[in-house]
């Protein structure tokens, strides 16, 4: 049995094992390292990672793109090495960058890949419609912003109504607006029963869109589970900026009785940080302990782990694998 | 499955002609080109050159026409290296659409703009005292066997492009083809040049279709010529051209189709 692990068919994106190296000899880069995803029909899963974890390679593979060293996978109930043709049929793809011609206008990029799908015109002038991109319709897409081109690539992904949408890394250098549009038009689809497997680096763009959050590290699954889950996990990072060098120290101790965790020093910024996953603990508490010490504070904070602390947290401190 | 294909190439070659649309000073540039190089070549080369019994205008203007074709190797490097770097190459692989149709449109496209390119190029080449001597017919079978030789050019060019590792690449390669025709009859006859690179020049595709050319538009026969394709100028040339498809266009598309993977 080859899919024995995730041996079910409810499953719209299986891959087990797979691997992909790039270039040869001391510049060889290992990008995938047998990697394992199920991602259930109808469902948002989140691949994150840090830039060189491996998530684009693995979307790469998945689209047909690119052919992998070892291992299989399947979308769409079709394998993407034997029956390609069949998979493209039934995805659509949103790249990083996105993935529309800019010497075309909106308009005709649209109608272009329209053609190729056998869809009417119509159907591209009604997608140009919903992604508001009507009166920007003539003008050719380099002129664009960076969020209207992604819009234009999303509409693009979606001339098909596809069975699968992977969307690499969506919202990459978009402002807020533009990152709520793409939020939302995801939402809308996901509702439609559209399954979608998203890569990003923000935690916070998954905690908002994916059902099933896979973290990625070094060409590898790191961690499943959902984004609440992947949360209570790394707990919550406390920090504080004392007002002379020499209280440095006495911070520190006071936030290790506090954590149980051991805390790290920044002495140019006077800063000790920690992270905790004491769901109790609260920053009025940090301030008290720390003002009944004596230690002179001028700066404390407590907030969710960004998503490299996180990494630190759930592969064992270690450092980044990029 | 040729339906198919043949459908796509035509969107294929629609979004090629929609892009010059948008940017036509390229065009217009790589139009003016050959102009400029005829009027050079023709007064201020030509003023030091003289060919017994035979007006060297005459002889130049079929030669900048091949030479025109032949460029087609730099265009079809450029236009492929520049899109194969393009993220809406990522799209085309990911549609299910047939993938030769990608440089079967850039090579329709790119013989659509040559054939309209020919007609200011021809008009000046009038007006130097260049005439059509012969048959309607013959003359006919002449502009067929440029822009036959063109496509094939462009699907060299297609394919080096592809294997160039970026844009800077091609362009400096495909910049480099400009000698392919110095190389051959196309400007001066292959006579007076000396042992090997008379033999290498006569071998030239270029010479080939320059001879074709002038016997077709009933020009006068250009001294030398003693390889095969030069002595049966319209068998060799049509040869020098399936050889050029039969050996790129498989492999462009072979490369086309398994590009980053």
């Amino acid at each position: 049995m080859r899919y024995g692990a995730f041996m079910t068919s409810t499953y719209t994106v299986l891959s087990e094992g797979l691997e992909k190296r790039y270039g040869s000899g001391d510049q060889m880069v290992h990008a995938l390292r047998g990697l394992d995803l199920a991602v259930e029909e109808g469902t948002v899963c989140g691949l994150l990672g840090p830039n060189g974890a491996g998530k684009t390679t693995a979307v790469r593979v998945l689209t047909t793109l690119l052919r992998p060293d070892a291992g299989s996978a399947r979308v769409a109930g079709h394998d993407v090495l034997t029956e390609a043709p069949a998979v493209r049929r039934r995805i659509g793809v949103t790249g990083q960058y996105a993935s529309v011609d800019g010497d075309l206008t909106g308009r005709e990029n649209l109608r272009l890949f329209a053609r190729l799908l056998r869809l009417p015109r119509s159907h591209a002038d009604e997608l140009l419609d919903r992604f508001g991109l009507t009166a920007a319709a003539d003008r050719t897409a380099r002129t664009y912003s960076g969020g209207m081109r992604r819009r234009l690539d999303l509409a693009a992904s979606l001339l098909t109504r596809p069975a699968v949408l992977f969307l690499d890394e969506p919202t990459t250098g978009l402002d807020p607006h533009s990152r709520s549009a793409i939020w939302d038009a995801v939402r809308e689809l996901t509702r439609q029963g559209t399954t979608v497997l998203l890569t990003t680096q923000y935690l916070e763009e998954a905690d908002q869109l994916a059902d099933s959050v896979v973290l990625i590290d070094g060409g590898r699954a790191a961690h499943r589970g959902t984004p609440a889950e992947l949360k209570a996990q790394t707990g919550s990072y406390a920090e504080v900026v004392v007002a002379e060098d020499a209280a440095l120290h006495a911070a520190a101790v006071v936030l290790d009785q506090l954590t149980g965790a051991e805390p790290t020093l920044d002495p140019d910024r006077r800063a000790v940080g920690v992270v905790t996953l004491d769901q109790a603990l609260t920053l009025p508490r940090i301030v008290r302990e720390l003002d009944a010490s004596g230690v002179p504070i001028v700066d404390a904070t407590l907030r969710p782990p960004t998503l490299d602390e996180a990494f630190l947290r759930l592969t064992g401190g270690r450092e980044l694998v990029a | 499955m040729t339906t198919a294909f043949l459908y796509d190439g035509t969107a294929m070659l629609g979004r090629h002609l929609q892009r010059i649309r948008h940017a036509p000073a390229i065009l217009v540039m790589t139009q003016t080109m050959p102009i400029v190089f005829l009027l050079f070549f023709g007064y201020v080369f030509g003023s030091a050159l003289a060919m017994p019994g035979a007006d060297y205008r005459a002889f130049l203007v079929p030669g900048m026409l091949v030479a025109t074709a032949a460029n087609g190797i730099m265009t079809g490097m450029f236009t492929a290296a520049q899109d194969s770097h393009r993220g809406v190459m990522d799209r085309f692989r990911t549609l299910p659409m047939t993938r030769a149709a990608v440089p079967l449109g850039q090579a329709a496209a790119d013989i659509v703009t040559t054939a309209a390119g020919l007609v200011p190029l021809l008009l000046v080449g009038l007006a130097m005292g260049w005439r059509i001597e012969g048959g309607a017919l013959e003359a006919a079978g002449a502009f067929g066997l440029l822009l036959l030789f063109r496509f094939a050019a462009t699907w060299v060019g297609i394919l080096f492009g592809l294997v160039s590792r970026s844009e800077e690449a091609a362009g400096q390669l495909g910049g480099a083809t400009f000698m392919l025709p110095l190389l051959s009859n196309a400007y001066i006859p292959t006579a007076g040049f000396p042992g090997w690179v008379r033999v290498l020049a006569e071998w030239n595709p270029i010479s080939a279709v320059a001879t074709a050319v002038r016997d077709l538009f009933g020009n006068a026969p250009v001294p030398g010529g003693s390889s095969w394709p030069v002595a049966h100028p319209v068998a060799g040339s049509l040869a020098w051209c399936a050889v050029l498809l039969t050996v790129c266009v498989p492999l462009a598309v072979r490369r086309y189709t398994t590009g980053g993977r």
